[in-house]
C-alpha cells in the first residue's frame, strides 16, 4: 500500500497532465497546465527580453559616453555620480508614473525608467575600471609614442573590460528583476503574468513566471560572462589564476551608489 | 508647447491631491490630503524600517564573522549576486500565493531583499581591511572579537553602509507594491487608480520618490558620521 500514498503525495504538489482542474484546485504546481499553456508565456517572455536588452544597451551607451567625457575631465565625475545616483535611487515603479504624464503608457516609458536606473551601475564600473589600470601599463603605452586617444582605446579600455562587463552583468541581472514592474506602466513583460486579472492568486502561474525570471537572469549572466572571456583573451592563464580572487571581490562592490570606486 | 503645459497640469493636480482631501473617483469617500498621505507614509516607513532592521540583525553579524575568518567567501558573494536576481513582484506574488498577506509576512519578505547586499558588502568590507592593521591590533593584545568589532568593523563602514543603502532602496522600492499583499503603503495611491484617480497615482509616485531620496540622503549622512575620521580623510584624498 506504499505506492498509492507516494502517488497521492506527489500528485498533490505536481499535478499530472490528465488533471484539467488545475485552475479550480489551485495546487502548488501543475506540470500539465504549464505544458499545455506554455505558449501564453512566449509573448511576455519576448517583451521582457526586449525591455532588458534595450534598456541595458541604451544605459551602456550613455554611461560609456559619460565615462569618456569625464575621463580627462575629472571634475565631471562627482556631478555624474550624483545625477545618476538620484536616478538609481528613485524606485522604478514611482519613476514609471512620474514619466507617465510626459511620455504616456507603454514600453517607451518603461525603457526610459529602466535605462535611468542602469546608468549609475554601469558608469561607476567603467570609471572604476579605468581608474584601476596600472600606471606601468599607461607609461609603457606613452613610451611607445601613443597619443591620449590611442592610450585610451588600446590600453586603458581593454584593461578595464573585466570591470566594465562586471557592471553590465549587475545591471542586466537587476533589470531582469525590475522589468517585472514594467507591466504597471503598460510596458508588458513577464510582470503581466503576475498581476493582470487574478493571475496573482494562481499558484502554478506565479511559480512558472518566477522560474522563467530567475532562469532569464542566469542565462543573461552566463552569456555576458562568455562575452567577457572572449574580450579578454589577452589574459594569460597565469594571470587569470592570479586575478581570480580580486575579481570575485570586485564584482559586488559597485552594487551600491556610494562606494568610492577608485 | 502644449505637451509641457499638460504635464505641468498633472503635477499641480498631484500636489493638490497631497495637500487637500478630495472625493474618491467612485465617489462617496474622501481621499488624499495630508492625513491619508501621513498614514500611508508612516506605514511605508514602518514596514521598510522593520524589514531593514531584520536584515541588519541577521546579515551584519554573519558578514562580520565570515569576513573576519575569511571563510564562506563563495557563499557571501553568491548571496549578493542571487539577491539581485530576485524579482520583487514575483517575491510578493509568491508570498501572497504560498505564505499569506499581512504586515509580518511582508516585513519578512522585504527583509529577504535586504539581506544579500548587507551580507556581501559587510563580508567584503571586513575581509578587505589591511592585514597590517589587524596584525597591529593583535600585537596590542586585542582578542579576536575586539579586533572584529573595534578595528575591522569601523574600517569597513564605508563598504558596509553602501550595502545598507542598497538594501534600504530595494526595501523601500518593494514596499511600494506591498498593497498587493494587503499592507497599505504609499504604493496604494499608485496601484489603486480606480480609487485615487490619475492625480492620486502621480502623487503616490512623487511621494515614493521623495521618500527614497530622503532616506538615501539620511543614510549618506549616517555613513559620514560613522566613518572613522582617518578613513574619511584617506577616502576624500582618493575619491573619484
Amino acid at each position: 500500500m506504499v505506492a498509492p500514498t507516494v502517488a497521492q503525495a506527489s500528485s498533490d504538489f505536481f499535478r499530472d497532465r490528465s488533471d484539467s482542474n488545475c485552475i479550480q484546485d489551485n495546487g502548488a504546481f501543475c506540470v500539465g497546465w504549464v505544458l499545455d499553456n506554455f505558449d501564453r508565456y512566449v509573448d511576455p517572455l519576448r517583451e521582457h527580453v526586449v525591455l532588458v536588452v534595450v534598456s541595458v544597451g541604451l544605459g551602456f551607451l550613455i554611461a560609456f559616453a559619460m565615462a569618456l567625457a569625464s575621463h580627462r575631465r575629472r571634475w565631471l565625475v562627482p556631478p555624474f555620480i550624483g545625477a545618476t545616483g538620484v536616478l538609481y535611487t528613485i524606485p522604478s515603479l514611482a519613476f514609471f508614473f512620474l514619466l507617465l504624464p510626459i511620455t504616456g503608457r507603454g514600453s517607451d516609458t518603461a525603457i526610459i525608467a529602466l535605462t535611468a536606473f542602469n546608468l549609475q551601475i554601469i558608469y561607476r564600473n567603467i570609471v572604476a575600471g579605468l581608474a584601476g589600470v596600472p600606471g606601468e601599463a599607461k607609461d609603457a603605452g606613452r613610451g611607445m609614442g601613443m597619443s591620449d586617444q590611442q592610450l585610451l582605446w588600446r590600453v586603458e579600455l581593454p584593461l578595464a573590460v573585466p570591470e566594465i562587463i562586471a557592471g553590465v552583468r549587475i545591471a542586466t541581472v537587476s533589470t531582469v528583476a525590475i522589468a517585472t514592474l514594467a507591466v504597471f506602466a503598460g510596458g508588458g513583460g513577464l510582470g503581466s503574468e503576475l498581476v493582470a486579472g487574478s493571475n496573482i492568486t494562481f499558484h502554478t502561474g506565479v511559480v512558472t513566471t518566477s522560474v522563467l525570471l530567475i532562469g532569464m537572469a542566469i542565462a543573461f549572466d552566463v552569456l555576458l560572462l562568455l562575452v567577457q572571456r572572449r574580450l579578454t583573451r589577452w589574459r594569460s592563464a597565469g594571470e587569470v589564476r592570479k586575478s581570480r580572487r580580486p575579481d570575485l571581490l570586485r564584482a559586488p562592490r559597485p552594487a551600491g551608489p556610494e562606494d568610492g570606486g577608485a | 508647447m502644449i505637451v509641457p503645459l499638460a504635464f505641468l497640469d498633472s503635477f499641480s493636480g498631484a500636489f493638490d491631491f497631497i495637500f487637500s482631501q478630495q472625493e474618491s473617483l467612485g465617489g462617496g469617500t474622501q481621499v488624499g490630503g495630508l492625513g491619508q498621505v501621513g498614514d500611508l507614509m508612516l506605514e511605508h516607513v514602518k514596514v521598510s524600517g522593520f524589514a531593514l532592521a531584520v536584515s541588519l540583525a541577521l546579515a551584519l553579524p554573519l558578514g562580520v564573522l565570515l569576513g573576519h575568518r575569511g571563510t564562506g567567501e563563495l557563499f557571501a558573494i553568491a548571496a549578493g549576486n542571487a539577491g539581485r536576481a530576485i524579482p520583487e513582484l514575483a517575491l510578493i506574488a509568491l508570498l501572497v500565493a504560498f505564505v499569506g498577506t499581512g504586515t509580518l509576512n511582508v516585513v519578512l519578505a522585504l527583509a529577504v531583499l535586504g539581506i544579500p547586499p548587507i551580507l556581501t558588502n559587510t563580508f567584503v568590507g571586513v575581509h578587505q581591511v589591511d592585514p597590517q592593521a589587524v596584525e597591529a591590533a593583535r600585537g596590542m593584545g586585542m582578542s579576536e572579537r575586539q579586533i572584529a568589532v573595534r578595528v575591522e568593523l569601523p574600517l569597513a563602514v564605508p563598504t558596509i553602509m553602501t550595502g545598507v543603502r542598497t538594501a534600504a532602496i530595494n526595501v523601500i522600492a518593494t514596499a511600494t507594491i506591498a498593497p498587493l499583499a494587503g499592507v497599505l503603503t504609499l504604493g496604494d495611491f499608485i496601484l489603486s487608480r480606480n480609487v485615487y484617480g490619475d492625480e492620486g497615482v502621480l502623487a503616490g509616485a512623487i511621494l515614493v520618490a521623495v521618500l527614497a531620496l530622503t532616506v538615501e540622503l539620511t543614510l549618506a549622512a549616517v555613513q559620514w558620521a560613522l566613518t572613522p575620521r582617518g578613513v574619511r580623510l584617506q577616502r576624500t584624498g582618493i575619491s573619484v
